[in-house]
C-alpha cells in the first residue's frame, strides 16, 4: 500500500526505498542550487551598512526598500525616459525571439521529416556551427552589419538573432523524437498541404520544444546591451541603462543589487509562464511517436 | 533539363552518366520545392550571419591582421607559432582539456539525473524544483556569490568555517593558490551548468507517454533501473545528443565565470583557457589572424569530442 499524500506522481515500478533516496538527493541539490537566488534577493533588501559589513552576512537582518527607491530616483533623472529603454528591450526581444522560433521551426520541420538534396549537408553545417567560437566572429559581423547599413538600427541585433542555430537543432531533435511519419502520411492522404502538416500537426505536438526555445532565445536577447551596434541613446536596451546606473561606483552598490534582482525577475517570469504551459501540454497530449 | 532522367543501364560513356546524374539530381531538387521553401528563410540567414563569417575567420587565420592595415598572408605561420613558440597557449590547451574532460561529462550526467528525478514528481513541485535548479544559469552574475564564499582572508565563509572547526590554522588563498584554483572553478561551473540541456531533458522526458511504461511493465520490466535503460534512454536519444553538444560547447568555451573568480591574469596561468587566450589576442593585442587560428584549433578539438560522444551514445539502450 502506498500513501496518497506522496510528492511523487503515480507511476508503476517504483520502490519506496528508492523514493526516499531520491528525495534526499533532490533536497540537498535544491538547497545548494538555491543559494545564489537567496543571496541576490537578500542583498537587494540590505541597507548600505549591511552590504559592506565584515564578515559578510548571507541573510538580510533589517530589510529595507531603500535600494529600489534609490534606483527609481536615479532612473527618473536620466534624460531618455526609462520607459523608452524598456520599450527598446521589449521590441528587440520580441522580434528576435519570434523570428528565431518561426524560421527555425520551419527549417527544423523540413530537416526532420523531408528528404531533399543537401539536407544532410545543412544538418551537419548547423551542428558544426555550434562549435565555432563566437569571439573571433565579432569582426566579420561588424563589417557585415555596417555593409548592410544596419548600424544604429534595431535590425543589427534582431536579424542575426533569427539565425541562432541552437533553436533549429533543438527543434529538429524534438520533431524527430515526437512525431511519427505515419501521422504525417495520414494527414497528406487526407489532403493536408505541407504547410498544414507543419502548422496544424507538428507545431501543436512539439509545443514543449518551442516553449523551451522561447525561454532560451528570450534569455539570450534579454541580456543584450548592444554596445557595438546601437550608439544612439534612444535605441539602447534596458540592461545597458541599468548597468550605466550601477557603474556609478561603490555608493551605488545598493542600487546595483536592486538592478540584479530586476534583471533577473523578467527572464524568471517568462520561464515560469512557459514552464506551466509545458506541463499542461504534456499532461493532455496523447499523440506521440512510435 | 526539365525532363525526368531515363533509367541508366550502366553502359553509357562517363560523360553521359554525369549528365544523367545531374539531371536526376535536378529532378529531385525540383520535386523538393516545398522542402526548400521551408528551409530557405533560415538557411539564407544562417549562411549570411554564421557560415560566411566563420569562413572569413578561417581565412584570416592564415594572415597577419591587426584590424588597421589590410590582412597580410602568412601561410601556416600562426599555427606554427601556436604550437612551437607560445608556451602560454600550451598551458591554456592543457587547462582547457582538463576542465572540459571533467565538467563536460559530469555536468551532462547531473543534467540528466536531476531531470530524471524531477520528472517523477507531481507537476507543481516539479515546476518549482525545475526553477531552483535552472536559476543559477539564468541569474546573470550570480556566481559572484562564490567569490565571497571562497574569499582568501579570514572573513571568507569557507575560511571562517574551517578556522572555527580547527581544520586549518591559517586562511587558504583559495582563488590565488594554483593548487585550489582549478578545482574551485570546476565546482562553480558545474553548479551553473544545469541550463539548456537540463530544460531539454525535462521537456523530453515529459514527452514520453505513460503508456510505454505500462506496456513495459506488462512485458516484465521490474524496476526503475530497467525502465531507465530499456525505455527512457532509447527514447531520449535525440535529446541526449543535443545535450552532449551543449555540454561540449559549454565546457570548452567557459570563460566569464572563470575570469570573474580567478581574475583576468590568474596566478601561474593556472586557470587560463584557450578562449581567454583568444580574447586576449583579439581584443587587447589586436592580432586578429592569430586569434582566428586559435578559434580554428579549438573548433577542431570540439568536433573531435563531438564525434567521440556520438559514437558512445549509439551504444545506449
Amino acid at each position: 500500500m502506498r500513501f496518497d499524500f506522496s510528492l511523487r506522481a503515480k507511476r508503476i515500478n517504483r520502490s519506496t526505498g528508492g523514493d526516499v533516496v531520491i528525495f534526499a538527493i533532490l533536497a540537498i541539490g535544491a538547497a545548494f542550487m538555491a543559494m545564489p537566488m537567496v543571496y541576490t534577493i537578500s542583498n537587494a533588501f540590505k541597507p548600505l551598512n549591511e552590504l559592506f559589513i565584515f564578515p559578510p552576512q548571507f541573510f538580510v537582518r533589517h530589510p529595507t526598500l531603500d535600494n529600489f527607491n534609490d534606483l527609481f530616483v536615479l532612473m527618473a533623472k536620466s534624460w531618455v525616459p526609462i520607459s523608452r529603454y524598456f520599450f527598446n528591450s521589449l521590441l528587440i526581444v520580441a522580434l528576435g525571439t519570434a523570428g528565431n522560433v518561426a524560421f527555425g521551426s520551419m527549417c527544423a520541420y523540413a530537416l526532420a521529416k523531408h528528404n531533399f538534396p543537401g539536407k544532410e549537408a545543412l544538418n551537419q553545417l548547423i551542428m558544426l556551427s555550434l562549435m565555432f567560437s563566437g569571439v573571433v566572429l565579432m569582426i566579420p559581423h561588424y563589417l557585415l552589419i555596417s555593409y548592410l547599413g544596419w548600424m544604429n538600427t534595431y535590425w543589427a541585433i534582431v536579424v542575426p538573432a533569427w539565425a541562432m542555430t541552437l533553436g533549429v537543432y533543438l527543434m529538429r531533435n524534438f520533431i524527430t523524437a515526437m512525431i511519427h511519419d505515419t501521422l504525417l502520411e495520414a494527414a497528406r492522404i487526407d489532403g493536408a498541404s505541407e504547410f498544414d502538416c507543419y502548422w496544424r500537426i507538428v507545431m501543436p505536438i512539439v509545443k514543449p520544444a518551442w516553449l523551451t526555445l522561447i525561454i532560451l532565445a528570450f534569455q539570450q536577447l534579454w541580456g543584450t546591451q548592444g554596445e557595438l551596434y546601437l550608439y544612439a541613446e534612444q535605441l539602447k536596451p534596458l540592461p545597458y541603462a541599468l548597468n550605466q546606473i550601477v557603474g556609478g561606483g561603490v555608493g551605488r552598490a545598493g542600487a546595483a543589487a536592486a538592478v540584479t534582482v530586476i534583471l533577473m525577475i523578467v527572464p524568471i517570469t517568462v520561464f515560469l509562464i512557459n514552464q506551466s504551459q509545458i506541463v499542461q501540454t504534456m499532461g493532455t497530449s496523447g499523440i506521440t511517436g512510435e | 533539363m526539365s525532363t525526368v532522367a531515363p533509367t541508366t543501364t550502366g553502359t553509357g560513356v562517363p560523360q553521359r552518366n554525369l549528365r544523367e546524374r545531374m539531371s536526376d539530381l535536378w529532378a529531385r531538387m525540383k520535386a523538393s520545392k516545398a522542402s526548400y521553401a521551408f528551409v530557405a528563410p533560415f538557411t539564407i540567414l544562417f549562411f549570411t550571419f554564421t557560415v560566411i563569417p566563420i569562413l572569413v575567420a578561417i581565412g584570416l587565420s592564415f594572415t597577419y591582421f591587426n584590424m588597421v592595415q589590410a590582412p597580410k598572408w602568412v601561410g601556416w605561420e600562426n599555427y606554427l607559432r601556436l604550437f612551437l613558440a607560445d608556451d602560454v597557449f600550451l598551458i591554456a590547451v592543457k587547462n582547457t582539456l582538463l576542465f572540459a574532460v571533467i565538467t563536460g561529462p559530469v555536468s551532462y550526467l547531473l543534467c540528466f539525473v536531476f531531470a530524471w528525478l524531477i520528472n517523477e514528481l507531481k507537476p507543481k513541485i516539479r515546476a518549482f524544483l525545475t526553477l531552483l535548479f535552472y536559476a543559477p544559469s539564468i541569474s546573470a552574475n550570480a556566481y559572484l556569490v562564490w567569490t565571497v564564499l571562497f574569499s582568501g582572508d579570514t572573513y571568507g565563509y569557507l575560511n571562517g568555517l574551517l578556522l572555527y572547526w580547527g581544520v586549518i590554522d591559517r586562511p587558504i588563498q583559495w582563488l590565488v593558490d594554483p593548487r585550489w584554483m582549478m578545482p574551485i572553478v570546476i565546482v562553480v561551473s558545474l553548479w551553473m551548468s544545469l541550463g539548456v540541456s537540463f530544460l531539454t531533458f525535462i521537456a523530453g522526458l515529459q514527452g514520453i507517454d505513460n503508456s510505454f511504461y505500462e506496456a513495459a511493465a506488462v512485458d516484465g520490466i521490474k524496476n526503475r533501473w530497467q525502465e531507465l535503460w530499456f525505455i527512457t534512454l532509447p527514447m531520449m536519444r535525440p535529446y541526449l545528443m543535443f545535450g552532449a553538444i551543449i555540454a561540449i560547447t559549454q565546457s570548452f568555451a567557459a570563460t566569464q565565470s572563470i575570469q570573474a573568480l580567478t581574475g583576468a591574469t590568474p596566478t601561474d596561468w593556472a586557470t587560463w583557457t584557450i578562449v581567454q587566450h583568444m580574447q586576449d589576442y583579439a581584443t587587447a593585442r589586436y592580432e586578429m589572424g592569430y586569434a582566428c587560428a586559435m578559434a580554428v584549433v579549438l573548433f577542431v578539438v570540439m568536433v573531435g569530442a563531438q564525434r567521440l560522444v556520438q559514437r558512445l551514445l549509439r551504444k545506449i539502450g
